[in-house]
């Protein structure tokens, strides 16, 4: 059978398997929609938050960026895992104490102030916008790639199928699926891994291919011979300070983003939360360190197959010609000598504002004659490792299990925003339990269908959101949840301060450097990595301004006292 | 819950993260970033050592440190008797 139509089949019966499970999942309750109904056991919620966490571009992109970058890429390695870290020892236990269903809820009463909930439910919708539409664009991406599906028809029906389990489900429905969306990623992410790293190394765990077999080394020795630097040297994108920063912006922007926050409020206990953050981090770092290997292998593998090969001799090979025919990967030949060379720099210039290479205007600075887009990395390897044509329909249901699962994580988090915070804590608090749950549904499918407009059209400028998203969760919501929990004399004034001046400063950094050319004042940083400073400033700005305004009242610092405390987890939902 | 008590708790949960976190910094921002270079004269199989720990080792650990908090955390709360 055909690669299309062993697709066709895994594919449907994925999504079948996603509706199947949020039929199956439906809930009656407010607390089974935004929560799950506190049910979920800690490995299954692990699961879940690394489904949720590893977005269509962990899978897809992620691989290939690194293998570009060499050594530079641990910003997303490094980047990406730690702040796992801080959300298990900092922040899960004590919110899963606290109990209730989003961010801004404990935001608010935290800091007993509707201005602080009004800030933190804005703070989260952005961020969890800007963060949807590279899922949704990534979902019409993969139809396109391996079914022929026109790319906006592939996001109405990724987006359909998510809100089927969505409206039906809620939080319950989605943290399931995510459970079987994990599976079938993970599963499509390894086995052409470990065919790669037996092909090349012969040794078939790539994490220990990549320590212990000889090719980190080959593959420095070719770099080098053809007047690259060597791919384990360092800081030759960024400089210390720079890695230093946007290592920190995603660490501590993980631990602030609220579609990762609220699964802990889905498990039965403080003990719970605890185990499931380490779970979670489990899952992610098995695919986590085994993107790395990939990338060493990938590099490795495309130089060998293609560098001082005829152009003829390299179009014979099903992948090449296959991918390029997608435009992923192109050919010039600038010295006319019918061999492929692969060099320092770009084969073509780039069209305007893009990462698209510009087919009729080759960079005759450089000698490089191929053009690689980082996504054929991943989406080639079992074609390189000649697997059957169910591994590469498996990956192709792997990346749509990616992205709609990260896609409805943080849908959720919009629609909570939007039914739970903003209507019920601060327009109708007297709203009863159906007209809630009527409320949470509409809002689910009216953000469902926001962003998968916002997907079909998005905004030009989607890279520098993702930055935007990490640098806005480090510099407020991080400081004034950590603060809210460890110093019980932060007020809020200094908090609401604290989260603004983190924001504005943060937003006018990266807005400014990005589109109106302002030079990189602040030390040279890069726009991705100021976030860290926001987040400094916020955590000075915070600490002042409380230890200069009253002291937070009685209850606010009993319900400080109580979230230090895992006793009675079960039973504080409402108090 | 008295007062004393509660407090006695906090601290050890403090120390506890306070000790994990250094581990943490040292073997991502120390190891990973600010020694890379040193680090790299050394190999660690057959790959750099700085290299590998911003590659593979920091990630490794980092799933170890959650692990060792939440099993001593659960003896901590049991001997205050604040668990579940």
């Amino acid at each position: 059978m055909s690669v299309e139509l062993w697709t066709w089949i895994i594919v449907l019966l994925t999504f079948g398997l996603y509706v199947g499970i949020g039929i199956w999942a439906r809930v009656r309750e407010t607390e089974g929609f935004y929560v799950a109904g506190r049910g979920v056991p800690p490995i299954a919620n692990g699961m879940a938050t690394a489904a949720d966490w590893m977005s269509a571009a962990s899978f897809i992109s992620m691989a290939g960026l690194i293998s570009t970058l060499g050594y530079d890429g641990t910003i997303y390695l490094m980047g990406w895992t730690g702040g796992y870290v801080l959300l298990a020892l900092l922040l899960a236990p004590y919110l899963r104490k606290f109990g209730k269903f989003t961010v801004p809820d404990f935001v608010g009463d935290r800091y007993y102030s509707q201005t602080a909930r009004v800030v933190a439910v804005v703070a989260a919708v952005f961020v969890s916008f800007t963060y949807v539409i590279p899922q949704l664009v990534g979902v019409g991406t993969v139809f396109a790639r391996y079914l022929g599906v026109p790319s906006v028809t592939g996001l109405w029906v990724g987006v359909a199928v998510t809100a089927l389990f969505a409206v039906l489900g809620g939080m319950k429905g989605i943290t399931w699926t995510q459970v079987a969306q994990y599976t079938v990623l993970i599963i499509a992410y390894l086995i052409p891994a470990v065919a790669i790293a037996s092909i090349l190394t012969g040794n078939p765990i790539p994490q220990l291919a990549l320590t212990f077999s000889d090719i980190t080394a080959r593959l420095n020795q070719l770099q080098v011979d053809l007047g690259f630097t060597q791919y384990t040297q360092p800081f030759q994108r960024f400089d210390m300070l720079n890695i230093l920063l946007i290592t920190a912006c995603l660490m501590f922007g993980t631990a602030g983003l609220p579609h990762v926050i609220i699964r802990f409020y889905t498990v039965p206990t403080v003990k719970d939360a605890r185990a499931s953050a380490g779970w979670a981090l489990l899952f992610i770092a098995l695919l986590y360190t085994t993107a790395p290997a990939i990338s060493v292998f990938a590099r490795y593998n495309l130089i060998n197959t293609l560098h001082g090969k005829t152009f003829e001799e390299v179009r014979q090979i099903d992948w090449v010609a296959k991918w390029e025919k997608t435009g992923l990967l192109r050919f010039v030949d600038k010295d006319n000598n019918g061999t492929i060379t692969i060099a320092k720099g770009n084969a073509f210039k780039f069209i305007p504002g893009t990462t698209r290479p510009d087919v009729n205007n080759p960079d005759t600075t450089s000698a490089n004659e191929v053009f690689i887009n980082n996504d054929i990395i991943v989406l080639s390897t079992p074609e390189v490792a000649k697997l059957a044509p169910l591994i590469i329909a498996l990956v192709a249901a792997g990346g749509l299990a990616a992205a709609l699962s990260t896609a409805s994580g943080l849908l959720i988090v919009i629609s909570s925003a939007l039914s739970h915070d903003l209507y019920y804590r601060i327009i109708n608090p007297r709203a009863s339990e159906g007209q809630r749950l009527l409320v949470a549904r509409v809002g689910i499918l009216l953000a469902v269908l926001i962003a998968g407009y916002f997907g079909q059209n998005p905004p030009g400028f989607i890279a520098q959101l993702v930055a935007f998203a990490f640098g806005l969760a480090a510099s407020s919501f991080f400081p004034a949840i950590l603060l809210g929990i460890f110093d019980k004399r932060t007020t809020r004034e200094g908090a609401i301060t604290g989260m603004i001046v983190g924001l504005v400063f943060t937003a006018f950094y990266i807005i400014g450097t990005s589109y109106f050319g302002m030079p990189r004042w602040f030390l040279g940083v890069s726009p991705e990595g100021i976030g860290t400073v926001g987040m400094l400033l916020n955590f000075v700005i915070t600490y002042f301004v409380s230890r200069m305004t009253p002291e937070p009242p009685k209850e606010v610092q009993d319900l400080v006292e109580s979230v230090r405390i895992p006793r009675g987890a079960k039973d504080a939902h409402y108090h | 819950m008295d007062k004393a008590k509660a407090d006695a708790y906090w601290k050890a949960n403090i120390t506890l993260i306070r000790n994990l976190l250094i581990v943490w910094a040292v073997v991502s921002y120390g190891f990973g970033i600010l020694l890379v270079n040193v680090l790299n004269n050394i190999k660690f199989g057959s790959v750099p050592l700085g290299f590998w720990f911003a590659h593979q080792g920091s990630i490794i650990i980092f799933v170890i440190l959650i692990f060792i908090y939440v099993s001593q955390m659960n003896k901590i709360d049991q001997q205050f008797d604040v668990h579940e």
